[in-house]
């Protein structure tokens, strides 16, 4: 963090790494006269220019190669992939198949959220460095978290092959089948995690929150019996309600010149994807069960604190351990691994809820099957302007704050949206300039 | 300062996907007691606390794609008594090496509107290119295991047990059905570096070597293979430009056959 003064009162705080995201970014926060001028989500992961490469590659290697954009959520971009291809060749995936999906999708919500509620946003409540120094005084809590970890990356192994980039994954369905009795294996860590994951509700619960809430524009995917992983219309607490083809008609992205990651803004304006969203606007899709333990901690629908962020994730983490167990004790073993797939020209468009939120693809696809052009439009991107936003409200009531507090709280702030910068092109760096 | 004889761990990223980095917090059984060998000193997607190096033992995510990281190795380089490169970005460039075979500039102007905001060198490169690397950790993602055997070898003062012949070996060592033999599936087994424990074959797939080369591979022979079972020449370029595409042997092989297409 630097510090800088002249004449007319600047003021500059800039942290040059911000630490505990998935990625390389720099905030930068001006300030004249104790007045805030400027806030800037700085993303300066270097850009690996994924929609280009993907141009002439054949459309079956698109779940392997966008897997590689994100080591901490390859299965929502293998998961777009395929539902898009599979829209461009108009085929659906239904029964085990499906089922079989959202399974490995529950997996990586638990494994990356679990993540982010133990080792990334806790120690920010705790008053911790990391999850490991936060270990010495609190192992059996840390502990529970990387045993809840380690169950989603068992559901991403056993049926992905791998926990990363995993292999199994393909348009029209999956190279192997798990056999029921393979499956099963599951069962007794899953029953585990269910309960871990009501503990560590509770447990949340007990942070101390602060007091910040803004008024948002929340988008998630909405579908009609689920809670939304790969299908469902794209709607908003303001009346969106539009089909998934119709995403860049009303969402665009703007370049600007500080990030290397695109801004996606709604109609010109910022809005809120990722679990809160999802939970806001889907509140009555989930189990009994789970709607209860939100009630029993009193979070309900209309929440606008993204603090409480953590808690939201936490009882996604509990639905995702009961959708999995409904899954693997329901599972009947599909006759085929994967549907036909006859290969033709056209376009193909798909949203999936990633664990920090909607993840849009789109292809075009040639006569010789290979990608003629490929969009890509991840949630940390859309949720940049929003960080943006907090901490531009945040800042407005903490200027008395010495710097380190100051810089520690926008970090805290930035972490609520478990920012994923290697997704948005990645590192966080925090910058503050005082007039 | 810490006064303690614990040794120094860092850990570094470049561009990449953090999945490498992500296998160390993948090991939820080992985490809490690797962190009782080794301080964590610098590792920030994990840690805000940075402590100052030198470093015992530094771990490298990621490929030099920009100006800044040029230097930024080198610095780490000097900080570092003992360096290992983690993952296909940092032992061969990564997937984002495909640049290297293309223009830059024009795949800057398809992904952003205003390209010249953007600043990148004309390749993606290893680590090795620029420093001296101790050890090359190959995978596309590494394997965790071999990650901890790693770490377990630098801590005894020894050579890291890393194989590096084929993946066919770990296949047969697993008495898995040959899915070329077997079924005509391609799968570039032959040529692929061990390591991830032929994960793909055992899924009823064809390696597609995230692994990138083995130690003086046949890249020839196994492409005449991949010709008789159908593969053409379009193709082959292809499956050996991937996650490891400027790795040696495979740029070689597919640039090979790239001249013979044309």
């Amino acid at each position: 963090m630097k510090k800088k003064k002249n004449k007319k009162k600047v003021r500059t705080i800039q942290v040059d790494y911000l630490a505990r995201v998935e990625g390389e970014a720099t905030l930068y926060i001006q300030l004249e006269d104790e007045k805030i001028r400027e806030v800037k989500l700085k993303i300066f992961e270097p850009p690996r220019f994924f929609e280009a490469f993907l141009r002439g590659r054949n459309f079956a290697e698109a779940p392997d190669i966008t897997a590689r954009i994100c080591g901490i959520c390859p299965v929502a971009y293998q998961m777009s992939s395929v539902h898009a291809m599979e829209n461009a060749f108009g085929v659906q995936v239904e029964g085990a198949l499906r089922d079989l999906r959202r399974l490995i999708y529950c997996g990586e919500w638990i494994e990356s959220h679990s993540l982010h509620i133990y080792m990334l946003h806790a120690p920010d409540f705790l008053g911790y460095p990391d999850a490991v120094r936060m270990a010495k005084d609190h192992p059996e809590i840390v502990k529970r978290g990387l045993g809840l970890k380690k169950v989603g990356n068992e559901i991403i192994s056993l049926l992905g092959g791998r926990e990363i980039h995993p292999i199994n994954v393909k348009v029209g369905g999956f190279y192997r089948t798990p056999t029921r009795k393979e499956l099963q294996v599951l069962l007794p860590s899953l029953e585990k995690a269910r309960e871990a994951a009501l503990e560590t509700l509770h447990w949340a619960a007990q942070f101390d929150f602060p007091d910040f809430e803004q008024d948002y524009e929340f988008v998630a995917l909405s579908h009609t019996e689920e809670y939304p992983f790969n299908e469902g219309r794209i709607i908003s607490n303001r009346g969106l309600d539009i089909s998934v083809e119709e995403f860049e008609d009303y969402f665009q992205e703007q370049q600007v010149e500080y990030s290397n990651a695109l801004h996606c803004l709604l109609r010109g304006k910022p809005y809120f994807v990722g679990p809160m969203a999802r939970f806001n606007l889907n509140f009555e899709k989930f189990s009994p069960v789970v709607q209860q333990a939100a009630n029993s901690i009193g979070l309900l629908p209309g929440l606008k604190n993204p603090f409480k962020s953590i808690l939201v994730r936490s009882l996604e983490v509990l639905h995702a351990c009961e959708e999995a167990l409904r899954i693997v004790q329901n599972y009947q073993e599909a006759s085929s691994a994967t549907i036909k797939i006859s290969a033709s020209a056209g376009k193909g468009y798909a949203c999936t809820e990633a664990p920090r939120g909607l993840l849009y693809h789109r292809y075009h696809i040639n006569s010789q099957e290979l990608i003629e052009e490929a969009k890509i439009v991840p949630p940390t991107s859309q949720n940049q302007k929003i960080i943006e936003d907090d901490l531009f409200k945040l800042l407005e009531h903490s200027l008395h704050l010495e710097e380190e507090k100051l810089q520690e709280y926008c970090e805290h702030a930035v972490r609520n949206y478990d920012p994923c910068i290697s997704c948005a092109t990645h590192f966080l760096k925090l910058q503050v300039e005082r007039k | 300062m810490s006064h303690s004889s614990t040794p120094k761990l860092a850990v570094w990223k470049f561009a990449s996907c953090d999945g490498c980095q992500l296998s160390l917090l993948d090991c939820e059984d080992e985490l809490l007691a690797i962190s009782e060998k080794l301080e964590i000193a610098h590792f920030l997607e994990a840690s805000r606390l940075q402590i100052a190096g030198p470093y015992d033992l530094s771990l490298v995510e990621g490929s030099i794609t920009t100006a800044q990281d040029l230097e930024k190795i080198q610095k780490i380089r000097q900080q570092s008594k003992y360096l290992v490169c983690i993952g296909a970005c940092a032992t061969s460039g990564g997937i984002q090496a495909l640049r290297n075979f293309q223009d830059v500039k024009e795949f800057s102007s398809a992904v952003y509107a205003k390209p010249h905001y953007i600043e990148t060198l004309k390749t993606s490169t290893s680590i090795a290119s620029h420093v001296l690397v101790d050890f090359e950790l190959q995978g596309c993602p590494i394997n965790k295991k071999q990650l901890i055997e790693v770490i377990l070898a630098f801590l005894q003062q020894r050579q890291p047990n890393i194989p590096s012949y084929s993946v066919c070996v770990e296949c047969k060592q697993a008495g898995k059905v040959c899915v070329m033999v077997a079924s005509g599936t391609p799968c570039l087994g032959p040529v692929t570096h061990a390591g991830c424990g032929a994960v793909c074959p055992a899924y009823h797939r064809g390696c597609y070597a995230c692994y990138g080369p083995m130690e003086s591979p046949n890249t020839q022979a196994l492409s005449r293979r991949w010709q008789d079972l159908g593969a053409s020449r379009k193709d082959l370029v292809r499956v050996f430009r991937t996650f490891n595409a400027y790795a040696n042997d495979f740029h070689k092989i597919s640039e090979f056959h790239e001249k013979k297409e044309k």
